[in-house]
């Protein structure tokens, strides 16, 4: 048996999304909007949408397999996957599951897909309104320790204590989210730019986050379509090969009432060696990283366990002019992301990682050839993966 | 005002249905801090677990520790999500490691004046809270600077 590898396998043939809204804006509900995303990339990819034969997602989505291969006319169902765990820690990992059924010859086209209208359902940010409480949640919500930000404030707390970072660090990451929204028309947040007075300025959600460090939450949809490489070469768009995905968390860091020992980390420990040893590649070959936002310390402390800079050199490295396309050394959150184009839960950040590849984001990095995308920080699991050029092969 | 740190009708914590936790919230009861230990090597797990994580032991007794602990790291909150907590102001939510006890964390309020610097690793001990008169009555373990 060979090297058991993902490396060059399968790509990307198709990306498709919804408008973007605002949270309990959207006109559909939730249903119609990951039918209309995955009728979308299935255009873009130049297919039939019943010979999709696969469905990837994570994070719970609420829309099931079966049911959308019965809406959609799906002529046979070979591949439905669900990734554990909430958050966007699946983002990436639902790719790499859609890419070994593909590569194992399970299924010959999955399309991952995520969508969200949370009129229709309720919100993330919420704390649990109800009676009683058991379980790790009672050891944490009688105190108001409820929230994602509550959850993951204090991880980040204890990073920038450990490493002396400093606030301007985390603004640095939210600068550049806001800013690449600018140029990007889908963005919810295009036409809102955000300066370092405003960013001081804005209200605490919870310490170390002000407002502006936090995701937004937003209704709509995304999907991409994923082939085998051979295939993908036929098709319209330049194909974005996955090089490598990987996902999981490093020991013991789902013990209860906040006992990982590892505990000041974005989880990515052990996941990202495992990432670049596929890709066979290292932190100064990616070109574009799209990192999730739940909260920018989760960002920063993503980049730090991916290798872009040691945990001491975060000050000096986050740095609005470093994160900025095109001329920044590592372009990042190109699209706004969770904070400013739209919260689809981290898949609108792959996406933006196959359009990086093929030229056409509104925020273009020169001479992309390695795109990466880190998915869901402080959660577990977590995941990653890297997408490259045909000339990475 | 309330009587309690934070305003009441907050969730009140009850066991699960297996009872895994329960010995932690009786000992509260009774102002004591009730933790797990391995008897086959010794190892404190927390949160409350049916086997131990170092040498797969499903022997596990629960243990009185001593309410003396640092500050592992903190938080302050400012956005109520619950609607309890409307227009109580800030609030601070620590976790604490017990040097006693091989310095497992645990998650409480931190109380006294709510803006006060927090100094990351400064001594804490524990205060019980009892909330007598809610249904199920329950404690909660915070901890103030000493």
């Amino acid at each position: 048996m060979g090297r058991r590898t993902l490396r060059g396998q399968v790509a990307v043939a198709g990306i498709g999304e919804t408008t973007y809204y605002r949270h309990g804006q959207a006109p559909d509900p939730e249903f119609k909007l990951a039918l209309k995303a995955i009728l979308a990339a299935a255009e873009d990819a130049g297919i039939d949408p019943t010979d999709i034969d696969g469905f990837a997602s994570y994070s719970n989505d609420r829309n099931d397999p079966s049911r959308l291969a019965a809406a959609l006319g799906t002529k046979q169902l070979r591949f439905s996957n669900m990734q554990w765990g909430g958050g966007g820690g699946g983002g990436a990992a639902a790719v790499g599951n859609a890419a070994a059924a593909v590569a194992t010859g399970m299924a010959d086209c999955v399309v991952v897909f995520r969508a969200l209208a949370q009129g229709q359902f309720a919100r993330f940010g919420q704390g649990p309104q109800v009676p009683t409480i058991s379980g790790d949640l009672a050891m944490q919500a009688p105190y108001g320790l409820m929230s994602p930000g509550q959850r993951y404030a204090m991880k980040v707390i204890r990073f920038m204590h450990e490493h002396g970072v400093e606030q301007e660090a985390l603004r640095a990451i939210a600068l550049a989210s806001y800013h690449h929204a600018q140029s990007n028309p889908r963005a919810v947040m295009n036409g809102r730019p955000l300066d370092e007075e405003t960013y001081d300025a804005s209200r605490w959600i919870v310490e170390p986050f002000h407002l502006f460090d936090c995701c937004m939450e937003n209704d709509g949809a995304a999907a991409l379509i994923v082939v085998s490489a051979e295939r993908a070469k036929d098709m319209p768009h330049k194909p974005s090969y996955l090089l490598s995905a990987a996902g999981g968390s490093d020991y013991r860091c789902g013990a209860p009432s906040h006992n990982h020992p590892n505990y000041a980390s974005s989880n990515f420990a052990t996941v990202a060696p495992n990432l670049y040893e596929m890709a066979g590649l290292k932190p100064s070959d990616v070109d574009v990283v799209q990192s999730y936002e739940n909260f920018t310390g989760g960002v920063m402390m993503s980049l730090v366990e991916h290798g872009f800079f040691p945990p001491e050199a975060a000050n000096d490295f986050l740095k609005p002019e470093n994160l900025l396309s095109p001329t920044g050394q590592l372009p990042l959150n190109t699209s706004g992301g969770n904070l400013a184009e739209c919260y689809m839960h981290g898949l609108e950040l792959q996406i933006e990682a196959v359009r990086q590849l093929r030229g056409t984001s509104t925020a273009q990095a020169p001479e992309v050839n390695v795109s990466m995308v880190t998915a869901g920080p402080m959660v577990t699991p977590v995941s990653s993966l890297i997408f490259g050029s045909e000339a990475t092969l | 005002m309330s009587k309690y740190h934070l305003p009441e009708g907050m969730p009140i914590p009850v066991p699960e249905n297996d009872d895994l936790s329960k010995p932690y919230w009786e000992g509260l009861r009774q102002s004591k801090l009730m933790v797990q230990k391995c008897q086959g090597c010794g190892t404190y797990v927390w949160g409350p677990e049916w086997m131990c994580h170092q040498c797969r032991s499903f022997d596990l007794a629960w243990e009185e520790v001593a309410g003396k602990g640092r500050i592992y790291s903190w938080e302050r909150v400012w956005h109520p999500v619950h609607p309890a907590l409307k227009d109580h102001g800030p609030y601070i939510v620590v976790l604490v490691e017990l040097p006693d006890a091989q310095n497992i964390r645990m998650i409480g309020n931190l109380l006294g004046d709510p803006e006060q610097h927090i100094p990351i690793g400064a001594a804490v001990e524990v205060a019980f809270e009892h909330h007598n008169d809610a249904d199920p009555a329950y404690s909660l373990a915070h901890w103030r600077l000493v």
